[in-house]
């Protein structure tokens, strides 16, 4: 058996409730359970978390930063779902 | 030609205040330094735990042992935040650690002094971690985004040690003689080593203009040197303790002050592993290698077992 220092897995940490999970960083663990108890020792020393996520690196699939241009060009030219894009007259009220 | 663009296009987003993130496409020298740094960053952390973690059993009371517990764990949460930095750059702890391990990647050489007494967890807190902190929040301004960030992080804990060392120090300075003084003598050993461990002078460390530029480092080492020294000086006088340095003085118009000749032949003499406790140290993390190995393994022939279970 090779000496792997076990799979990466990522980490995500909710700070408080109501708050989306965040990406913080990842920790070398042989399974989820392991991996959860040294995200907590890792990353959460210091009430930084309510609540723990763990993915294996590996199941997460990536935009490309050499596509960044094109693969979001096609929000770029739609102006129009912005509010702002509307001239509304002063006067008019809760618009 | 394609490199140029692309070195062109990398040095815009720097120049612009833009962090480089692991898929972006990067020059090899500008990889090739962060993997070496981060991982001499990392190895620093966890070799760092040694000479403190000769001090738990003995701490004087419950309070300074719950404090040195937390600090020394702090610092295995660093090493483990900078070695997943580091691998971001696409190298395993696996290979980081054998470097360690072989001796080809170094550690900071202020970890290669011996803790003495338990003064020394005090000046380790106050010297070495406040020297750690100057330098870690001028990287953390760095181009790297998984370096910067575990820099934030880091810098946010360290203050507690450093706070803590300090708290030591002035406990002791205001104790018994016997306690002063042993609290003297831990700055004594401890001051030198501490302004050395910021590298060497500016016109000793070569090729540092593209790295400034790539923002993989900040500011000179001198830089970082005279503003750790002009920020523990006045430290050590409110405390009644005073700095191993007898040219030593205030300049009134830098508003600097000035310092006397740092022994660098010590200095490259400790990097090249010939400090007091290179070889303690090289054996009791190789020693936890192997003594862990068993470990390692049976964690994961429990994960594999309970997947077939699964299955």
């Amino acid at each position: 058996m090779t000496d792997t220092q076990w799979p990466v897995w990522e980490v995500f940490v909710q700070a408080n409730p109501g708050i989306p999970h965040k990406h913080v960083g990842n920790v070398h663990a042989a399974d989820a359970e392991m991996a959860i108890q040294n995200a907590r020792d890792v990353y959460t020393r210091r009430s930084e978390g309510i609540s723990i996520w763990v993915v294996p690196a590996n199941a997460i699939s990536a935009s490309s930063p050499e596509d960044q241009g094109s693969f979001f060009e096609p929000s770029n030219d739609k102006p129009y779902r912005h509010p702002t894009f509307y001239k509304i007259p002063e006067g008019v009220k809760y618009l | 030609m394609e490199d140029e663009k692309k070195i062109a296009a990398f040095e815009a987003k720097i120049a612009a205040g833009n962090k480089i993130e692991p898929k972006d496409w990067m020059p090899e020298a500008y990889r090739k330094q962060l993997i070496r740094m981060m991982s001499q960053h990392a190895h620093s952390e966890i070799v760092g735990m040694l000479p403190e973690g000769n001090w738990i059993t003995r701490a004087p009371n419950l309070r300074r042992k719950a404090i040195l517990l937390a600090k020394v764990q702090d610092e295995a949460g660093h090493g483990l935040y900078l070695y997943s930095a580091t691998e971001t750059l696409g190298i395993d702890r696996t290979e980081l650690l054998e470097q360690l391990h072989t001796g080809k990647a170094k550690y900071s050489s202020i970890f290669n002094y011996p803790t003495l007494t338990w003064a020394d967890i005090g000046a380790i807190g106050w010297l070495v971690d406040g020297a750690a902190i100057m330098n870690q929040t001028a990287l953390a301004r760095g181009s790297y985004g998984p370096y910067s960030r575990a820099m934030v992080r880091i810098c946010k804990e360290e203050s507690f040690h450093n706070r803590q060392g300090y708290e030591i120090m002035m406990h002791l300075a205001q104790g018994t003689p016997e306690q002063k003084a042993m609290a003297q003598d831990a700055l004594n050993r401890w001051w030198w080593p501490s302004i050395m461990m910021l590298g060497p002078s500016d016109d000793q460390s070569p090729n540092s203009e593209q790295l400034m530029r790539w923002k993989v480092k900040m500011e000179s080492n001198d830089a970082i040197r005279q503003r750790f020294i002009d920020r523990t000086v006045p430290q050590a006088d409110f405390i009644g303790l005073s700095i191993p340095d007898k040219d030593l003085k205030f300049n009134e118009a830098t508003g600097h002050y000035e310092h006397g000749p740092i022994n660098w032949e010590e200095f490259f003499e400790v990097i090249k592993g010939n400090g007091p406790c290179n070889a303690k140290r090289l054996k009791a993390r190789t020693d936890a290698d192997k003594k862990g190995r068993w470990v390692r393994d049976a964690a994961v022939a429990y994960a594999e077992k309970k997947k077939l279970k699964a299955a």
